[in-house]
């Protein structure tokens, strides 16, 4: 069985397999978007970094790219609009 | 605060997808000093994604990881490179900056998807079809989700073997060419045996999902996320539930590191002579920013740069003729996979053709060029620097988009500060503290 | 094709736009012309801070004037042009420059204009994320930013509801003497020219002296609230009036998307419009000394424009002497903005023989310093 790790997402605790990314851990969360400049919601459409949809604060540095960044434990995943 | 790691080589490889890979290696066993940068975690870009570690890559994948965890090859991950000028590349890390002075240049950054405008594509859920892939390996589960891949290209049949081989329920696959282009196309692999047989494997992991042509997706239905895609195949619309829509229209060049160091670009991919060249003297340039042409023609380029820049013109002349051939496939893939003029038409002007800006189609439409709509509407202005909304622009109102100003990805404000020698090795985060 | 008005305008910039809305208010055929779409120019690379200045009497008659006129108009703007009267804070970061602080202040309450000192308390609660401490600074409450392009999209649609007629695209080749001829062979011509061409003017008319002055910006990504007004340093006067070589100040601007728009550069004598690393960095390197923050955001986008500038600091508006037919418009160096809408004023009571709102005789062609620089 591969291991999982907990990362917090928005403050709720999603337990993630290892080697997942941050991205992913939004999306395992469920419910949870980023929203867009005019308010809509939004989920990740390139999957490698080149659409920024999934951009997000990580461990307090804003505007990460979370689909290239992974998960470590007790990461702290916040989405704003 | 940013570290800052300045690092010296003969010969840079921007990418470590399988062409930048191939590079370097090469470059590597006869003896060069070569650094690998790469955005993600892990070298192997998007086709052979998660590097030696994955279980269940190529063969052929792993032979190439191998070989370069033995070569001495330095593999900076997770490092974008957002400026280069004659000798030095600037990269940045998520916490720090990377300064690479070279004396060789290989650009092979390789590939985006293209994502084309329709009602709905801004829906949670929508993914790329790479991007649904590339989510997948990165630990998104797909057991058990109902899928419809859609779009064009190679690629919508490898996506879709691979999430039905993770327990994915692929309910269809949509592609927008026509059959005869399809089979035209499947002539020409049938002359290359393993390629014919992977398409053959992917075909057969797929069997229980409907392939169809001359088909595309009309809108994405779903309120807060997917429910459901309308398809159209020759006419006919229906819907069809489900959790994740994979879509691409095909791949378009990554060739802003390139331009940004004045390499001459020709009909939207970067000009190479025989030997990988670049119009611009010791930058080279392999795989798909020359031309779309899949795995095997990345792997035999990244190789002829690799030599060509090593010094050994004869080892780079020994693969023109496998080149040759596999060169082929870009001309094919151009002609079978071109974008049909129906699709522009699912861009009507109420929905966004600016996903960072939220600019709608139709007020980008109101200008005559990607600079005037740029300017007045902003769209291409947010962090991805159009490389969605610039490419689909280029498609629906036929508009050159050109231009490449550093930084060609974001980067800190504190590494635009470091962006030339000037700076080096001052305190960057400066000023008196 | 000949097509005929009464004013022809050379330039879609802000000021060639404001002109065209003016004009055309005044009962005029105007057309307006322009070698690629409008804003193409400076006005497309500019900071868009309307700032009330006082480096001399006839700065600050023009800005000053300007200012208000956009303060009348601020309420008709649609809101892509993203009006925002959030203000100028004067930095002072040492006692001398809190000195410079209180002349400005007792200037500009002499003349009418609204400021307040902070002290080194007040302005860090006013702007947390400036170095403290700081001395303190000047708050000029009346100044705001837009987004130029907008604006000048905006007073050219306004002008066309009036019956202005325009042709972009296409590169001018003479314009002189009541005619205009584009590359496609279309010929204008009208009984008035303005030459509003910003820093391609000496090229439309050989003589007129404007040279250009280049700028680099950046722009980051969203950091709402991060900066509340538009920040400039004191030292920005010794760089904007120097009249050679090369310069940077600090500038920082809140735009309404919650993007900070940093800047300031000048240089002279350099051609190409590509972006120049350690300019770039000589002016990110400024601001981080006076906010320390910038340096983590995330700078997405850089790039430069022109400043069409003069011999004296001022801008060209009024007649040419050389061509009975010809105004121009021109030379606003970094307060085209600003003063886009004075500049319209001035040009109407010219070609119309009307009263001038403000004393036109500073900024006329035929003064005696640009005479002196003319020969």
């Amino acid at each position: 069985m591969a291991e999982t790790l907990t990362v917090y997402v928005n403050g709720r605790a999603i337990a993630v397999p290892a080697g997942s990314t941050a991205a992913v851990a939004v999306l395992l969360a469920g419910n949870v978007y980023r929203t867009s400049v005019s308010g809509e919601p939004r989920a990740p459409l390139c999957g490698m970094g080149t659409c920024f949809e999934c951009r997000m604060e990580i461990n307090g540095v804003p505007q990460l790219r979370s689909c290239q960044v992974l998960c470590e434990p007790k990461m702290e995943i916040n989405l704003r609009g | 605060m940013d570290k800052i790691a300045q690092v010296q080589c003969d010969i840079a490889v921007v990418g470590g997808g399988p062409a930048g890979i191939a590079a370097a290696v090469t470059v590597a066993e006869s003896g060069g000093k070569v650094v690998v940068i790469d955005d993600n975690a892990r070298a192997g870009g998007q086709i052979w994604r998660g590097g030696g570690a994955v279980k269940g890559q190529p063969r052929e994948a792993a032979c190439w990881f191998e070989r370069l965890s033995k070569s001495g090859v330095q593999v900076l991950s997770g490092a974008r490179v957002f400026h280069a000028q004659a000798g030095i590349l600037e990269a940045e890390t998520d916490r720090s900056l990377l300064q690479i002075r070279f004396g060789k240049l290989i650009v092979a950054a390789g590939a985006r998807e293209i994502f084309l405008p329709f009602p709905g594509w801004t829906t949670p859920n929508v993914f790329g079809a790479g991007g649904l892939q590339a989510l997948a390996k990165s630990g998104l589960p797909v057991a058990e989700k109902r899928v419809v891949v859609a779009g064009t290209g190679p690629l919508l049949l490898a996506v879709a073997a691979y999430l039905t081989e993770h327990g994915a329920s692929v309910a269809c696959i949509c592609e927008q060419a026509r059959l005869s282009d399809l089979l035209n196309f499947g002539a020409l692999m049938f002359r290359f045996p393993k390629k014919f047989a992977e398409a053959i494997r992917f075909r057969v992991k797929t069997r229980h999902t409907s392939y169809w042509t001359e088909s595309h997706v009309i809108a994405a239905i779903g309120k807060d996320r997917l429910e459901a895609v309308r398809v159209s195949q020759r006419g006919h619309a229906r819907d069809i539930p489900c959790d994740y829509l994979a879509y691409g229209y095909h791949l378009a060049p990554n060739t802003e590191v390139a331009q940004m160091l004045g390499c001459s670009v020709r009909e939207g991919f970067v000009q190479v002579d025989e030997c990988q060249q670049t119009t611009e003297a010791g930058i080279y340039c392999a795989g798909e920013p020359t031309g779309i042409g899949g795995v095997e023609l990345a792997l035999l380029e990244g190789q002829i740069a690799g030599h060509a820049a090593a010094g050994d013109a004869d080892s780079a002349k020994a693969l023109f003729p496998a080149r040759a051939r596999y060169r082929k496939f870009v001309r094919a893939m151009k002609e079978t996979f071109s974008l049909r003029p129906e699709l522009a038409a699912l861009a009507t002007d109420d929905i966004l053709l600016c996903r960072c800006e939220d600019v709608t189609v139709g007020n980008a439409r109101k200008h005559d060029s990607w600079k005037s709509a740029k300017l007045h509407t902003r769209c291409g202005m947010g962090p991805c620097q159009g490389r969605v909304c610039g490419t689909a622009a280029a498609f629906l109102f036929g508009w050159n988009i050109e231009s490449q100003r550093p930084p060609v990805f974001p980067a800190r404000c504190s590494s635009l500060a470091a962006m030339s020698s000037f700076a080096a090795g001052r305190q960057i985060n400066g000023g008196p503290q | 094709m000949t097509v005929s008005a009464d004013v022809l305008i050379a330039g879609a910039g802000i000021v060639g736009a404001a002109c065209a809305w003016e004009l055309a208010k005044a009962g005029f055929q105007v057309a307006v012309i322009d070698q690629a779409f409008p804003a193409a120019g400076a006005t497309g690379a500019s900071m868009g801070h309307i700032v009330v200045m006082d480096d001399s009497e006839a700065q600050f008659a023009l800005t000053r004037f300007s200012q208000l006129l956009w303060d009348e108009l601020r309420d008709e703007l649609p809101s892509t042009v993203e009006f925002d009267g959030c203000g100028t804070i004067w930095v002072a970061v040492d006692e001398e420059e809190m000195a410079e602080v209180q002349r400005k202040c007792a200037y500009f309450q002499a003349r009418g204009v609204r400021v307040e000192i902070l002290d080194s308390g007040a302005l860090h609660h006013a702007e947390p994320n400036l170095r403290a401490p700081m001395a303190g600074g000047l708050l000029v409450e009346g100044d705001s930013v837009l987004y130029p392009p907008t604006a000048a999209a905006f007073f050219l649609e306004q002008a066309a509801a009036l019956g202005t007629r325009v042709n972009f695209g296409k590169a001018v080749s003479r314009f002189a003497n009541g005619n205009a001829v584009l590359a496609d062979g279309t010929v204008l011509c009208a009984s008035k020219l303005i030459n509003a061409a910003g820093q391609h003017a000496a090229r439309l008319t050989p003589g007129i002296p404007v040279r250009p002055r280049k700028g680099h910006l950046v722009i980051t990504d969203r950091y709402p609230d991060m900066v509340r007004h538009q920040l400039v340093e004191l030292g920005y006067l010794k760089s904007a009036h120097s009249l050679s070589g090369d310069s940077v100040a600090f500038n920082i601007q809140p735009r309404k998307t919650g993007q900070l728009l940093i800047g300031s550069s000048r240089q002279y004598n350099v051609e190409h419009d590509r972006v120049e690393p350690p300019i770039v960095s000589q002016m990110l390197l400024r601001a981080f000394e006076y906010m320390p923050a910038l340096g983590s955001l995330s700078g997405i986008r850089v790039w430069t424009g022109f400043r069409p500038a003069t011999p004296d600091k001022l801008p060209l508006i009024g007649p040419w002497s050389e061509d009975p037919t010809l105004y121009v418009a021109t030379g606003h160096e970094g307060l085209g903005i600003t003063t886009s809408l004075a500049t319209a004023k001035l040009i109407r009571a010219q070609i119309t023989g009307a009263a001038a709102p403000i004393p036109a005789e500073p900024y006329l062609p035929s003064r005696q310093t640009i005479a002196e620089v003319h020969g």
